[in-house]
């Protein structure tokens, strides 16, 4: 990873945030109408949706698990999310993260209760600028309440990274491409449980702790986001009546 | 693929009997229409269209490539549409099926065959260099009527592109050099009813379908028939007529959204 491009003016990041702090979320429930369950999030600038579908009888048939239900989460980009246009389609990236998105999301979903179905989550990357999965495992989460699946907890996740030597919440986009590690974190807030965790790049034993720390807390924040978007949903209904 | 239930069916054909239909609109106007764009900062040009319940975003991308040899000094464009399984439990993940494609290629038509895009403009080198328009048409919310927000998403997204040129270190950027697009309307006949944009209910039961594109001059630039049905020639003259005057008003709506 290069690190000649400068990361830090006047001790602030490259968009004036601080160390811990993330960039602006907005979070938005029941978008769709057709999904039994939906989010909008932006993150920065990101922007995604997410949809959740089921639970149905899963297909094909040998997919089936006689005990519980199968999470089916799909990751997708839009050709136009990136700067080059990306080929449509799955390619090797997006099937990784739609498999770590799935077993994150297996953790807390009371998967018994629905033997042979699959509970199908639709992420869609319209505008992508660094920390796609995160933003998508968040939004898929407050899809999911939407949609009413049982649910331990409500999964979020968040990243933090290294860059010219000091650990910082959330990367940005140039921080991302130039930053010397990012470590992608989801959680279980309700009982700290980690259920996604990536990392690239390089980070001594202390900075790994210090950077989970902080992107533990950042989940933390984000979580009471999503908390606030799925109740101002049930608010909105209620003025409205 | 979802069963329409019959008591459904039931339901919405004798409404037309009636000369009402499910959502009480009367049988040639449109659901409420909302163009959005520069949705995707990512993207050359971007629009969200909602038409009623249904969802659609188009995103333009603009890359250099070799020209096709027959047209050695024009540019060129594809058109791609996406039904991913986000819109509607009956899309699967995998490439793009007949109705996709078919979907892709009546929108694509409506642009290339009445030379919206001034492709003539994008060469850069003739036989080396051109400008390549991807247009890809993202569905999010499936309720029926996919051709008409399609194709106005891409229209919109077109109208307000800006080719990168900088990014490309080929000169300043500048709009992508577009004309008067023709605007398409769709119809759908089910028990005798002819209905113009219809919800997904009304697909679902409809027997033939009509898609018209028409210029600003009220004159017919495309056409697509599709399902199984038929029209008799009255039924299509009437359609016609309609598409002319939906036409303009989704032409006026199209030119305030994008402020031109």
């Amino acid at each position: 990873m290069k690190t000649e491009v400068k990361l830090f003016e006047n001790g602030k990041r490259l968009d004036g945030r601080k160390n811990d702090e993330l960039r602006e979320i907005k979070i938005e429930t029941g978008v769709l109408h057709r999904a039994e369950g939906s989010c909008y999030l932006e993150w920065g600038g990101n922007k995604v949706i997410a949809a959740v579908y089921g639970p149905r009888e899963a297909i094909p048939r040998h997919t089936q698990n006689p005990l519980r239900a199968i999470v089916n989460a799909r990751y997708n980009m839009a050709a136009f999310s990136v700067d080059d246009r990306k080929r449509p389609g799955p390619d090797r990236r997006s099937r990784e993260i739609s498999k770590v998105t799935s077993e994150a999301l297996e953790k807390v979903i009371l998967l018994e209760k629905f033997p042979r179905a699959s509970i199908d989550v639709n992420i869609e990357v319209l505008d992508a600028e660094a920390g796609t999965r995160c933003a998508g495992l968040t939004a898929a989460a407050v899809a999911l309440v939407d949609a009413g699946i049982p649910m331990k907890d409500i999964p979020v996740a968040c990243a933090a990274g290294k860059i010219e030597n000091q650990i910082v919440l959330d990367l940005g986009k140039e921080e991302d491409n130039y930053g010397s590690a990012d470590l992608p974190v989801a959680i279980a807030p309700r009982t700290g449980e980690i259920l996604l965790l990536q990392m690239d790049g390089h980070l001594t034993f202390e900075e790994f702790e210090n950077a989970l720390d902080l992107a533990i807390k950042g989940c933390h924040q984000v979580a009471d986001m999503q908390k606030k978007a799925i109740t101002s949903k049930y608010q909105s209904n209620k003025e409205g009546e | 693929m979802t069963i329409t239930p019959s008591i459904k069916r039931d339901y919405i054909e004798k409404l037309a009997e009636k000369g009402k239909r499910a959502d009480d609109r009367k049988f040639d106007e449109y659901r409420n229409i909302e163009i959005e764009t520069n949705v995707v900062q990512k993207a050359e040009g971007s629009a969200r269209v909602r038409i009623g319940n249904t969802q659609v975003i188009a995103g333009i991308k603009l890359d250099v490539g070799e020209p096709y040899p027959d047209t050695p000094d024009s540019g060129v464009m594809t058109t791609a549409a996406e039904l991913i399984p986000l819109a509607s439990p009956d899309f699967e993940a995998g490439p793009p099926r007949e109705d996709a494609i078919e979907l892709a290629r009546v929108v694509d038509r409506g642009i290339r065959e009445s030379e919206v895009i001034d492709l003539e403009k994008l060469c850069i080198e003739p036989e080396e260099k051109v400008w390549i328009v991807f247009i890809d048409i993202h569905i999010i919310d499936h309720d029926g009527n996919l051709f008409d927000a399609a194709s106005l998403a891409s229209l919109a997204a077109l109208m307000t592109a800006k080719v990168p040129a900088e990014r490309f270190e080929l000169g300043e950027d500048f709009p992508l050099p577009m004309k008067e697009p023709p605007v398409s309307c769709t119809s759908v006949k089910y028990n005798g009813a002819v209905v113009m944009d219809p919800i997904l209910d009304e697909e679902q039961i409809a027997e033939v379908r009509l898609t018209v594109a028409t210029d600003e001059k009220g004159d017919i630039r495309a056409m697509q028939k599709g399902l199984n049905g038929s029209f008799t020639t009255d039924e299509i003259k009437k359609v016609i007529k309609a598409s002319i005057d939906n036409g303009k008003k989704l032409r006026e709506q199209l030119h305030k959204s994008v402020g031109k």
